[in-house]
């Protein structure tokens, strides 16, 4: 299947095209509206009070000082909130294991596990007074030792974070197929590393924020959101009250990456005060707490072991993960290594894959999913690791690749880790990479270079991810675990005038999905994507939805609204056939008509099919007036998009400082809906997994505190630390949905980190350097070399 | 609330009379006493650029400005500069070549871009890049803002949006 055999009778006059977004008119002129754009009358404002200890015992809060003034109408602390239903929850654990999760409220009661645990909530007439006031309220803590370190923590005698549950060792779980030991025993070379996959922020450019109005028994909460209906379901639980009388709305959001994929503790601290003030109240996080309290990323230290024949064919992958969790389990915690874990084995077939999760508490933030979560901790494991044993066999990265990748012909494949793989061409994705890069040019330039000082590598990546979260058959309460479905729901409305308006479950947030939905909606039903209004991230209108995260939102969601606009369109053909006195099945949409085929003359526009709808003289027999449809749409399997990058990098032999000099990107998202849609979310994922590898870390001391609390000390890539990118493309449908369609929102940030780790090492071989850890900072790149050299590193 | 200090401040061609109290941050200014949410605010040290409008003409942060430092001054924020019915040539490139994706980093990356094309009219890539250094974005890469400066100075650039589906059809 193409992309234009995907829409009906082969007319894909919109998919496939790169259509200008519909989003932006509003986004470039500043007319959006994201939640601190928005004001409602008798409007107060909210300032948390947070722990500056990163373990310690509350003694004492005195809040009156705060309360006198006159600007301030409320002081909470955890003590003041006893009567919430529940702690915050966690969503999904690994299945069978036994996790012992500690109360983990939206106001710390008597004791704080982190920096910016949250103590109390101040709220006041005016956004500056409070933080004034925030200020003002005196805590006392008792300080308790302290632990970060993750491995330290599971040791005898550590310091506990909970000292109730008897230890930090929150759970631990396998995941794997085949027997490790007898593939690395038969394995003529093993290689064994630590791969660690640092601590990452989200860090969306539009920190987290929210309204709560509560009034007359009903609560409104706009939210910078991912997830709406999580907002709803979770703040009904929490405040019980019944789910109905809750409407969760996500405006416009200024970017997710994970980061508001979430259930936070402000959600219900703000609609509780909004509550009991019956006050409208409005929070903004600012840059420094979301640095502390936005949930963090990876965060997981590795021991992988790669054995081969010295052919290079693989034996055995196995990986001991010490994932760091933080100080609480939140929504999906837990879960977030055990999704790396399904595809451990990479694009590889490889018998023997197993990985081994143990989860610990340290006294830090939580970590959870970040753009990826897991995958790229995966991948990089996999994808550094073949590289350091194609080192060992003394073969090329691309050649020990492709004697191991899955060959196309073998779809769908079950993999060690005993998921089927859907779809894949890893040698086609290969090939057209190395088709752009010019070797012997490489070769040149790097001999050039080496005259200055500067050290060129190049490094390759080559990865599969899992993603279309997710058939609920399989990820459910009795699968995997997960305490709900993750099905995706449509609403397909054409009006009399023939406008369309879609209500979407996705809630985007950056995605085009506006553009890309209606491009969908339009081949089908004969219109303008102009004329096709997508609506989401809004529990008041539509069907139920999940949200969008997991690159899930085109091949599930998308997947939902083309097959509700299929019954749009097979109604309307009905009422075509009738009026026209011919055979339903002998309708098709021929350009902007509902037509004969045939007869491309002989038919009717959409708006005159929903004017005999609207007003129904003469329908069919029995047919009902009206022309919208719904559906739910459950998918059978997950989606496998996969990819092969390229780094080229720069070292610069004195300062160790990087730059990427050419990135190359090839990727199979399935037939392209908007390639220019597509090709900006690999630009953005790409540039987030160079964050990571050379750039970014949150880091906190030995104390726990953070020392990356602003983005002064974490460094986001900016302009200039990034090239032009080459992107292109091949095309293999999915055949778990319709439209062929797979994610595209993670994959460069599940492929890139590794191809640039790769990269910096492969430039630093001549120096004698063979193996190094993200994040590649120009300090420990520079020590790398100096050890390297026999040096004593300052 | 301390006391509150009168500043008259022209903006987007209008005058306004302001009472804000000395320690008031332009941006906040802007965006609550005078409704233009268009400028945003993304973090707590100069270091995003989200708020970046014109002064006197000029990009600067308007996180890093009191309002009382504008008393007599001209601002320009994004919605002075082009409306959907009459779209600025920078906000056109960034629709044209998707320079944007979640919007929020937007408005201060086109007047960032604006700033360095009224300086240079026709930058290389080494200098718009530069030039938006101040500027994160965590959803683009940059690549297509990049182009999209370099499309709005007119200079060549290789198609984005459905002009490319021609050229590769």
């Amino acid at each position: 299947m193409t992309a234009t055999e995907a829409a009906p009778n082969g007319a894909a006059l919109h998919v496939g095209r790169s259509l200008k977004r519909k989003e932006d008119p509003r986004l470039i002129t500043g007319r959006a509206r994201y939640v601190d754009d928005m004001t409602v009358p008798g409007l107060l404002h909210a300032a948390i009070v947070r722990s500056p200890e990163a373990h310690a015992m509350i003694v004492s809060i005195d809040s009156s000082a705060a309360l006198a003034r006159e600007d301030v109408e409320l002081v909470l602390t955890g003590q003041d909130m006893t009567d919430l239903e529940s702690p915050l929850p966690c969503a999904w654990v690994p299945p069978g294991t036994e996790i012992a999760n500690a109360p983990h409220w939206a106001l710390a009661r008597g004791q704080v596990n982190h920096v910016g645990d949250p103590v109390a909530i101040v709220v006041g007439t005016d956004r500056y007074a409070v933080v004034d006031a925030a200020e003002e309220v005196l805590v006392e803590y008792e300080s308790l030792p302290v632990i970060v370190d993750p491995r330290a923590a599971l040791a005898d005698g550590a310091t506990l974070v909970h000292e109730d549950l008897g230890s930090n060792r929150v759970f631990e779980f396998s995941l794997g197929g085949g027997d490790v030991e007898a593939g690395l025993a038969e394995a003529d070379v093993v290689v064994q590393r630590e791969i660690v996959n640092h601590r990452t922020s989200g860090a969306p450019i539009e920190p987290r924020g929210v309204i709560a109005d509560f009034r007359a028994g009903s609560l409104t909460i706009h939210s910078s959101t991912q997830v709406p209906h999580f907002v709803r379901l979770f703040l009904a639980l929490q405040l019980g009250i019944s789910e109905e009388r809750i409407r969760a709305v996500a405006p416009e959001v200024g970017g997710g990456f994970g980061a508001k994929l979430q259930f936070y503790g402000e959600e219900v601290l703000l609609a509780y005060a909004s509550r009991r003030l019956q006050r409208p109240i409005k929070w903004i996080e600012t840059r420094s707490e979301h640095m502390q309290v936005a949930h963090h990323g990876r965060d997981q230290i590795a021991t992988c072991r790669m054995g081969a024949r010295q052919d290079g064919t693989i034996t055995a992958f196995h990986v001991q993960i010490t994932a760091d969790l933080g100080a609480y389990l939140m929504l999906l915690t837990p879960v977030i290594p055990v999704l790396g874990a399904f595809v451990m084995g990479g694009c590889y077939a490889i018998p023997n894959v197993r990985t081994d999760i143990t989860g610990v508490f340290t006294n830090k933030m939580s970590t959870d999913a970040i753009r990826g979560a897991g995958r790229p901790e995966a991948t990089h494991m996999v994808e550094v690791m073949i590289d350091q044993l194609a080192s060992e066999l003394g073969m090329s990265p691309p050649a020990i690749r492709r004697k191991n990748f899955i060959p196309k012909e073998s779809f769908p494949a079950e993999v060690a880790t005993g998921v089927v793989y859907d779809s894949g061409d890893y040698h086609g994705s290969l090939d057209k990479l190395m088709g752009k890069l010019d070797v012997e040019a490489f070769k040149r330039e790097q001999a050039e270079l080496r005259g200055r000082g500067i050290y060129r590598g190049i490094g390759l990546s080559t990865y599969t991810e899992i993603c279309g979260l997710a058939p609920s058959r399989i990820v459910g309460p009795s699968g995997l675990g997960l305490q709900t479905g993750l099905w995706e729901s449509a609403m397909v409305r054409v009006h009399i005038s023939g406008a369309v308006t879609v209500y979407s479950g996705a809630s985007p947030h950056g995605q085009g999905l506006d553009t890309s939905f209606a491009q969908i909606v339009a081949d089908r039903l004969g219109v303008d994507p102009e004329v096709v209004e997508v609506i989401h991230g809004d529990t008041g209108t539509g069907p139920q939805g999940l949200g969008t995260y997991g690159s899930r939102s085109l091949s599930v969601g998308g997947e939902a609204i083309a097959r509700a606009t299929a019954k749009v369109a097979e109604k309307a053909k009905a009422i075509v056939a009738h009026e026209l006195e011919a055979a339903a099945q002998d309708i098709e949409v021929s350009g902007d008509r509902f037509s004969v085929r045939g007869s491309p003359d002989h038919g009717m526009s959409l708006a005159e099919v929903a004017g005999a709808a609207y007003i129904p003289e003469n329908l069919p027999e029995g047919m009902e007036p009206g022309l919208e449809e719904t559906t739910f749409y459950d998918p059978e399997n997950f989606v496998f998009p996969f990819g092969a990058h390229a780094a080229i990098v720069d070292v610069d032999g004195e300062t160790g400082k990087v730059a990427v000099a050419r990135y190359i990107a090839v990727d199979d998202c399935g037939p392209a809906v908007n390639p220019m849609i597509i090709d900006g979310q690999i630009h953005g994922g790409i540039t987030h997994a160079i964050g990571q590898a050379l750039y970014e870390r949150v880091h906190y001391d030995d104390d726990g505190q953070l020392v990356t609390g602003t983005f002064v000390d974490y460094s986001l890539p900016s302009a200039a630390e990034v090239p032009m990118f080459e992107t292109d493309r091949t095309e293999t449908p999915s055949p778990s949905n319709s439209l062929g369609v797979k994610g595209v929102g993670e994959a460069g940030t599940i492929g890139a980190s590794a191809a640039v780790t790769n990269a910096v090492i492969d430039a630093l071989r001549p120096l004698g350097v063979t193996f190094m850890n993200m994040p590649l900072t120009p300090m420990r790149v520079w020590e790398a070399i100096e050890e390297a050299r026999g040096g004593v590193p300052a | 609330m301390s006391a509150t200090v009168p500043v008259r401040i022209t903006v987007n061609g209008a005058s306004h009379q302001l009472d804000v109290e000395p320690r008031r941050l332009l941006v906040h200014a802007l965006r609550e006493e005078l409704g233009l949410t268009g400028t945003h605010v993304g973090c707590d040290t100069s270091s995003c650029g989200a708020c970046t409008i014109h002064l006197d003409g000029v990009a600067v942060k308007s996180c890093t400005v009191l309002a009382v430092q504008c008393d007599g001054r001209e601002v320009t924020t994004i919605e002075g500069l082009g409306s959907t019915d009459d779209l600025h040539p920078m906000q056109e490139a960034f629709w044209e070549h998707h320079g944007l994706q979640c919007g929020y980093c937007t408005p201060g990356m086109i007047m960032a871009g604006v700033d360095l094309l009224n300086r240079t009219s026709q930058p290389s890539e080494s200098e718009i890049r530069h030039a938006i250094e101040g500027n994160l974005c965590r959803c683009t890469g940059y690549h297509n803002i990049v182009k999209a400066i370099q499309a709005a100075s007119g200079q060549q650039t290789e198609a984005t949006s459905q002009a490319r589906d021609e050229v590769q059809a």
